[in-house]
């Protein structure tokens, strides 16, 4: 058999994996997506809960960020994948239906992602609340703001303008994470670049094209984080 | 919760702790080596050697440490033959070392740049005191700006350590049977996700928690001169009446 040549591999013709990979690029940046804004809502609650629990529900945020923050992803994403499965066999035992059910790939994915990027999002959310001034929730309070206004007109604009920079870092580490879903079995960039180096037994090239997609994933995001930061703060004088 | 089950979960994971434990320090010791080369080369001022250890940085920060670890393990497999003839095969066959020097090139990306911040933190004048008493080139590196540069960056390290030892757990994927390996294992063998996960969540909570503390100590250690003086007792002195 002739030996294919790199960019005949990887690229679009009738032997090329090049749809198959970009295809498998743009489930990884959706699955990535979804997993970045269920930590957003998470990381929201928590931080929210950091912010002004009472007692209990502060030690239970604290103790939250700190485990999820501590243990493997891999781990979460175990615990997702066989746990839910083990669960939704459960739920379907009462029903009369016994046996194996297998959770859809995709959700487990992005709630793992969702779970371990929220306990990041929450430390963005809760320092960025710290720089808000205190002026302007007081301001907004003697107006005569209820707090879902208020939460709505003045806090989460100005929290979320502090937090673009740490939020760009944690959707780079949403998006490196988004790599280890591929142990599910969801065709992501990794899975499809496993499936295919498998088939034509050129493993260096597949994953050598992944990384390069990677690499062009994060380079395009972080241009667009920093057109957001600038974005965001057009109005704000700088003190240099 | 089983508690028997649990107990037996622990004694099988406990037996992983070793291997996490030594894949996490060998990368870590290899790669401040590597760090501290890519660091000097992005200090250096010449576009020869900054311009390599950027792009190095870029690359091993940019894509997954997964990708890095399949590229080393499956990927350099394909070239077989010529690593066969440069007696490198022995090395890229063994799991264990490509998973060593995956975790390696990787933490030394995030850490020379660590280590750069706390290099460039050292204050301009401290480099001119150490000047004005003689002091340069490597005297001068290893008694004034290394000590200061290692305080400063040492929170920082403390961190990537912990990143590190979360990052060993990718090792499992090949084949290495560390904690998560043998989590995954016990976990499709019984089918208890819940009761393995908190087993192995402990295990690594309680080997980072004392990790944190040990970097602690050493930044206390590092830093006698912003502790509070000891209480000074008044002595009681022979009263010259």
């Amino acid at each position: 058999m002739q030996q294919l040549s790199y960019f005949e591999l990887v690229g679009f013709g009738p032997n090329g994996w090049g749809w198959a990979l970009l295809t498998a690029a743009g489930m990884t940046i959706a699955v990535a997506i979804c997993g970045f804004l269920a930590g957003s809502v998470v990381g929201t609650l928590v931080a929210w809960g950091k912010i002004g629990g009472n007692l209990v529900i502060r030690s239970l945020a604290d103790g939250y960020t700190t485990v999820l923050r501590g243990i493997p992803d891999l781990l979460v994403i175990y615990l997702f994948y066989f746990g839910g499965s083990a669960a939704l066999g459960a739920i379907g035992s009462l029903f009369g239906a016994d046996g194996f059910v297998g959770v859809p790939a995709f959700a487990t994915g992005a709630m793992a992602i969702g779970i371990v990027s929220g306990a990041y999002q929450a430390e963005v959310f809760r320092g960025a609340y710290q720089v808000v001034s205190r002026g302007e929730i007081e301001a907004a309070r003697s107006v005569g703001m209820h707090r879902w206004l208020m939460f709505r007109r003045i806090i989460a604009p100005q929290v979320l303008r502090y937090a673009i920079p740490g939020l760009g870092n944690t959707w780079q580490l949403v998006l490196k994470e988004s790599a280890l879903i591929s142990v599910t079995g969801l065709v992501e960039l990794l899975r499809q670049s496993h499936i295919a180096a498998g088939s034509t037994r050129r493993p260096f090239d597949f994953y050598l094209t992944a990384a390069i997609l990677y690499l062009l994933i994060t380079w395009v995001s972080t241009y667009l984080f920093q057109r957001a930061e600038t974005h965001s703060m057009r109005g704000m004088r700088r003190a240099s | 919760m089983d508690f028997a089950f649990m107990r037996d979960t622990f004694l099988t994971l406990i037996g992983g702790v070793p291997l996490t434990l030594n894949l996490a320090f060998m990368a870590v010791g290899l790669g401040a080596v590597l760090a501290m080369l890519l660091a000097l080369m992005r200090m250096s001022g010449l576009k020869v050697l900054d311009w390599p250890a950027q792009a190095y940085v870029f690359v091993f920060r940019g894509t997954p440490l997964l990708v890095q670890i399949f590229l080393i393990y499956y990927g350099l497999g394909q070239f077989r033959p010529a690593l066969q003839e440069w007696g490198l095969w022995t090395f890229f066959r063994e799991p264990y070392w490509c998973a060593v020097f995956a975790l390696t090139l990787n933490t030394a990306a995030y850490a020379s740049e660590i280590i750069r911040g706390g290099l460039q933190s050292v204050p301009y004048n401290q480099v001119e005191a150490a000047r004005a008493c003689g002091m340069s080139g490597f005297l001068l590196f290893r008694r004034v700006i290394f000590p200061i540069a290692v305080r400063q960056a040492l929170p920082a390290y403390g961190s990537e350590i912990i990143l590190m030892v979360k990052a060993t757990s990718l090792a499992s994927i090949i084949t290495m049977m560390e904690v998560t390996g043998l989590a995954a294992k016990l976990i499709s063998q019984s089918f208890r996700a819940v009761e393995v996960f908190v087993v192995a969540g402990l295990i690594y909570l309680v080997l980072n928690f004392i990790i944190t503390r040990i970097i602690m100590a050493i930044e206390w250690w590092l830093s006698p001169h912003l502790r509070r003086p000891p209480a000074i007792e008044p002595r009681l002195e022979a009263a010259h009446v």
